[in-house]
């Protein structure tokens, strides 16, 4: 199969990379944990309004990569800077418990494969998206439920459920509460963790619709993790395949799926059930 | 092996009943709890002879402020007269020698279980409330540990929340003692089971306020002059008890805290929840001379 390598694919497959400064950008990333080498001097960049997929095994590193994105988790050692307005440069593992907790609040929005992981089941879905708002400050009541309603209704889901904690939801629908309040402060960065796994093909299919419609009307730079190669190639821009805590290969998605590298990656592309 | 060789000879106790080195600790931990208004400040809670949860708190902070030229007011849930009230105001006089009063204006210290007194406090009396749960997070992070942190971040987004979803399901707050207030802008403490009414009496006090949990060791405080600030959305005011209209059936006084009472035949009668502020209504109304104080809420109005 031969690449089409025209300006016109070339510019459809990388709209906006190579010509702006990466909005993220992680040097030499190590992570042990006991005698696991969760994490091997991985460099990562994200461009503004593009998304990255990570794929690989389990075990590979993905999602332990994620949570350093999301500051859940700080590095043995590497540097972390993301571009964001009115803030300057600087390794972002050097800051404070407190000051990278209300930095990921106010600019890093997250969607677990887990929704337990992300939701607080025993409130409303509402109630889960305005948490996010009150964390950062807001305190009108009204405001809360404008923008909590704005952003459920972005994430198409349905207002007159609005107020339904999120343990009386589908798999798919508790997705869409954790999309909305991933949203709901216009991130500069939406981290999504294996979004569609576990839910059934239709739905994969209307939040993958969702997450690509949110992509093109707000331009929100997104770091996809799967190991679903099929969501990847319908998702990403870029591709970043790991193993073994290394990255092995990265490059625009057509071009990794197209002709791949790495033996790895060769293996990923090809295998069949 | 005889019984008697198992047990110390007989001493008198020590003065205020608590040793000096719990008295010490607790004055350590009194003072860092002023220094630091509204923050939590764990304490080797003491067995004293009374029952956990039955103002064990409040009364070891009472103890180690007490002196013999202390006047001490216990009220429990504004009566003076209660059994619980009565006793411990018995038993604190007893190891001290303090003075005892129902009368707000004449005590020194004032014990109080859920109730802040209608008449205000003034700079040179303390107030000290029993707590039976310290913690305004328990309820949304069970976990001690995590809640600390939250604390230590000023994390309150749940608490907020935990509002948020009253007005959501109720169309108001819900939320009726205990209600979970900002001190001096930093940390949000339970003022106790205090009626919405008497968190205002705290805000700007010029009394200082010790608020101690025997059960869950912990101790906070708001010193003179501080601000006691409920949490509310901007757009949905703080609502106190909707108590202006009522009147007292026995002293006939109206504009303060009701106690609701279920009378014969359905129906309810109130009666004003500070028992002293009643007597002493009744006792002017019947031309005896006595002081009443300034009262926090006139009209039902708050006006302090």
């Amino acid at each position: 199969m031969s690449l089409d390598m025209s300006p016109a694919a070339l510019d459809r497959a990388a709209p906006r990379l190579m010509r702006a400064e990466p909005l993220l950008t992680m040097r030499d990333i190590s992570k042990t944990y006991g005698d696991v080498r969760a994490l091997r001097h991985v460099d990562a960049t994200v461009y503004p309004g593009e998304v990255m997929g990570i794929v690989g095994e389990s075990g590979s590193g993905k999602s332990t990569l994620l949570r350093m994105m999301n500051l859940e988790d700080t590095p043995d050692s590497g540097d972390y800077t993301l571009r964001l307005p009115n803030r300057e440069d600087g390794n972002l593992f050097d800051l404070t418990r407190y000051e990278r907790r209300m930095l990921c609040a106010r600019h890093i929005g997250i969607v677990y494969q887990n929704p337990h992981l992300g939701l607080l089941m025993k409130h409303s879905s509402s109630g889960n998206v305005a948490e996010r708002l009150l964390i950062a400050g807001e305190r009108s009541f009204d405001v809360l439920r404008a923008k909590a309603r704005e952003a459920l209704d972005a994430s198409e889901f349905p207002l007159s459920r609005m107020d339904a904690r999120p343990i009386e939801l589908s798999g798919g629908m508790q997705q869409r509460v954790q999309l909305a309040k991933a949203i709901a402060l216009e991130p500069a960065l939406l981290l999504l963790d294996e979004p569609t796994t576990g839910l059934d093909v239709s739905v994969q299919a209307l939040v993958l619709d969702t997450l690509k419609r949110l992509q093109r009307d707000r331009k929100i730079t997104m770091v996809l993790v799967s190991h679903d190669l099929g969501v990847i190639r319908t998702m990403a821009d870029r591709v970043m395949v790991m193993r073994h805590g290394e990255v092995v290969e990265e490059g625009l998605a057509d071009q990794v799926f197209q002709d791949p590298q790495h033996n790895y990656t060769q293996q990923l592309v090809h295998a069949k059930l | 092996m005889s019984l008697s060789s198992l047990t110390r000879p007989w001493a008198a106790t020590s003065y205020g009943f608590l040793d000096a080195s719990a008295k010490r600790e607790l004055r350590r931990k009194m003072l860092k709890a002023i220094a630091v208004p509204g923050c939590q400040m764990p304490y080797a809670s003491r067995e004293v002879p009374m029952a956990r949860g039955w103002g064990t708190g409040g009364l070891q902070v009472t103890l180690t402020l007490v002196n013999p030229t202390s006047t001490v007011k216990v009220i429990d849930q504004g009566a003076d007269d209660g059994v619980n009230a009565a006793s411990i105001r018995r038993f604190i006089s007893r190891v001290s020698g303090a003075s005892e009063t129902w009368d707000t204006l004449a005590a020194s210290i004032v014990q109080s279980r859920h109730r802040v007194p209608e008449e205000v406090m003034r700079e040179d009396q303390i107030l000290v409330l029993q707590v039976p749960n310290p913690e305004p997070l328990r309820g949304v992070e069970p976990n001690i540990s995590i809640a600390r942190q939250m604390h230590a971040d000023a994390d309150y987004g749940k608490l907020w929340l935990t509002l948020y979803e009253q007005i959501v399901r109720k169309g108001r707050i819900m939320q009726g003692a205990a209600y979970p207030s900002m001190v001096n802008g930093r940390h949000v403490m339970t003022p106790s089971p205090i009626p919405r009414w008497d968190v205002p009496k705290l805000n700007m006090a010029k009394h200082l306020t010790f608020l101690s949990a025997g059960r869950e060791k912990r101790l906070f405080a708001v010193p003179p002059f501080t601000r006691v600030e409920p949490l509310v959305f901007s757009d949905r005011p703080y609502r106190v008890e909707d108590h202006a209209d009522l009147t007292c059936r026995r002293s006939g006084v109206s504009g303060y805290f009701m106690n609701e009472l279920p009378i014969d035949g359905g129906g309810s009668a109130f009666e004003v929840s500070d028992s002293n502020l009643g007597i002493k209504a009744i006792q002017q109304a019947e031309g005896t001379p006595v002081e009443i104080g300034k009262t926090w809420y006139r009209n039902g109005e708050f006006s302090a």
